[in-house]
């Protein structure tokens, strides 16, 4: 009964915030759509049916059929993959850089610092949108052409269908531009950590700087940052599906939902299905993981609940 | 605040011209009968046979003269003409169209998100706060084109009230003047709307926690036992400092409103700097995306300057040091 350990604590808290737990099954939910979409998806994503094109919903065709007669429901399920792959590895990106330059910018301190600080300050003063499109522009896909890939790195690609080189682009270039909250806070973490005792016993003992960061700062600074990785799936699927939805974010004939909600625009006085459905899809996933992120932020530490988001 | 700007052409410089291809590929790629020497030729104007680290240095010499060269697009026409056209009146300039369309949102935002904010603050836990809550959660999530896809398909389509595309009609040099200034800001309200909703769940939020936190400080609990109305306690004593955090947000907020101008530029067809961005991205028209990234990055840094010295009015704290 008295198990009051952390893991433990963080459960309970958990478990009593229903909006939390209800953002974990949208999570969890798409995860399976995404995974099982081959299987349960009641057609081929690609099929297309020149006698069926933009049909409204219907019992063979729940969210009814696009321009191609292609069915969207199918379409979506497979594009839930492409949305939540881009999340994912966007954010993986992100993060790796934001801790990297976080942690050295905390820890040593002094012109290592200034340096960064004043590049987190100028790439967060350029429009990221603007700079996301500008990349966009002129790196050509090609170089993430699953061949110019090392060995390891391409069988495992391999059997990943749906990451072409226009998605390859896509989840570069918003890692790249979304590295700087995080570093932030990674510094923010680093600076009041180094002080602590048990790391100024552990320098005292001879630990080397990597020894440091790693093993003794960094465990005790992951939860805000997986709090803040979370959170910003949430906001590279935004960017995904809008890049898509301007035309140059997936590129059709791979579904995603951005790509579906363009032809929602130019078919808009006719077919409000493309419109209301994948939108729907893209609010959800993001109000999903949005609730599962601050609901995991107040239950490691309920003292940051209304701390401000950025 | 120079260095920064450096910074950030520097940063967008190297993006550019690291990127496998030239710039003048899409000049020469749609001739094919253009010769090796023709393209050398091009190349020499442009620059592009010198190091990067020179180029930018050209590049850099000419930005000072705010001349950023001539746009790659058809028309050949400067870069600086096609965002601030002198020849057209003001409001179809379009650094003007996007300026003043990010200003009446940023106005709207601060003066729904503010009172918002408060009223949450205090009223905490009551039904006015937890149906402003879910609303904000709703607006975090909301994909601010799909929103606009959809008022286009209500107000635009199937109740046809609102114009949905561009910033006048057709036959507006022969409407009445009255009609004239309907006809602009009938144009205006969806583009707005859509571009204010974002940063007014963003802001009121951000109000009510700085409200919150206030409305618990010592000197609040001192004006109330004072005996001061709650009137008084809120608006002169509390609400001034949980402003001051605000200030810092608009300056934040800058780069994301010229960003976001991109979307919603392009969903309602309005001829501005954002949809400018966004024809030369899908035309690669390297002058023209210097240029704006460049404006986009002065604005940014305009926004910052601004709330730093709003902030110097608004704290004596900092004006002391």
């Amino acid at each position: 009964m008295g198990n009051d350990n952390p893991g433990n604590l963080f459960w309970k808290r958990f478990k009593k915030n229903r909006l939390a737990v209800a953002g974990g099954i949208i999570v969890i939910t798409l995860f399976l759509v995404a995974v099982l979409a081959p299987l349960i998806s009641p057609y081929d994503p690609n099929d297309i049916d020149r006698r069926h094109i933009l049909e409204a919903p219907s019992l063979k065709h729940p969210f009814g059929t696009d321009d191609l007669g292609r069915d969207i429901l199918s379409r979506m399920m497979h594009g839930a993959g492409i949305s939540l792959s881009v999340g994912f590895v966007a954010v993986g990106i992100a993060t790796a850089i934001g801790i990297f330059l976080g942690a050295i910018s905390g820890y040593y301190g002094k012109w290592i610092d200034r340096i960064i600080m004043r590049f987190i300050d100028i790439m967060l003063s350029i429009p990221t949108f603007f700079l996301i499109l500008a990349v966009i522009a002129f790196v050509d896909p090609a170089i993430w052409s699953i061949d110019n890939f090392p060995g390891w790195l391409k069988r495992i690609l391999q059997h990943v269908p749906f990451i072409d080189p226009s998605i390859m682009n896509i989840m570069v270039v918003i890692g790249l531009t979304s590295w700087m909250g995080i570093a932030r806070l990674v510094r923010a973490e680093f600076l009041s950590l180094k002080e602590r005792e048990y790391v100024l016993a552990a320098k005292a003992l001879g630990a080397g700087d990597l020894r440091i960061i790693f093993k003794h700062i960094m465990i005790n600074s992951l939860a805000p940052v997986l709090v803040s990785a979370i959170l910003g799936i949430a906001g590279a699927v935004l960017v995904e599906s809008a890049l898509s939805f301007l035309g140059i974010g997936v590129q059709p004939p791979t579904p995603s939902w951005g790509n579906i909600l363009e032809l929602g625009k130019n078919n808009i006085e006719i077919a409000w299905w493309l419109s209301v459905f994948p939108g729907l899809a893209i609010l959800i996933t993001v109000l999903g993981y949005n609730l599962l992120g601050e609901g995991i932020r107040d239950s490691i530490d309920p003292r940051l609940r209304d701390t401000e988001r950025r | 605040m120079i260095p920064t700007l450096l910074g950030i052409t520097l940063i967008s410089f190297f993006i550019i011209h690291l990127a496998p291809g030239k710039p003048t590929d899409i000049l020469t790629e749609m001739n094919p009968k253009i010769t090796p020497e023709a393209r050398e030729r091009l190349e020499k104007i442009y620059g592009l046979d010198k190091p990067v680290i020179v180029q930018y240095g050209l590049w850099l010499k000419r930005i000072v003269k705010l001349d950023f060269g001539e746009s790659f697009s058809t028309d050949r026409r400067p870069v600086m003409e096609k965002i601030w056209d002198k020849k057209q009146p003001l409001l179809d300039r379009r650094l003007f169209i996007t300026f003043m369309l990010n200003m009446i949102s940023m106005i709207i935002i601060f003066l729904v998100a503010i009172p918002i904010g408060i009223a949450s603050a205090t009223r905490q836990n009551s039904l006015f706060d937890k149906i402003t809550t879910t609303t904000v959660f709703f607006g975090f999530a909301m994909p601010s084109f799909w929103l606009a896809l959809l008022l286009m398909m209500l107000f635009g389509v199937h109740l046809d009230l609102l114009p949905i595309s561009g910033l006048k009609s057709m036959n507006y040099d022969a409407l009445p003047a009255a009609g004239k200034i309907w006809d602009r800001v009938s144009h205006l309200i969806l583009p707005v709307f859509v571009s204010s909703f974002g940063g007014l769940a963003g802001l009121s939020r951000y109000m009510r926690s700085n409200m919150l936190e206030v409305i618990r400080q010592d000197y609040v609990t001192v004006a109330r036992a004072k005996g001061l109305p709650e009137n008084v306690v809120i608006y002169r004593h509390a609400f001034r400092n949980a402003l001051l955090p605000i200030i810092t947000l608009l300056g934040l907020s800058v780069p994301g409103l010229i960003g976001g101008s991109v979307i919603f530029e392009n969903i309602f067809g309005i001829p501005g700097m954002g949809q400018l961005f966004f024809m030369s991205v899908m035309t690669r028209d390297y002058t023209m995306i210097m240029g704006i990234l460049t404006i986009g990055a002065i604005l940014t840094l305009l926004g910052n300057l601004l709330a730093d010295i709003g902030y110097m009015l608004a704290d004596p704290r900092i004006r002391a040091r």
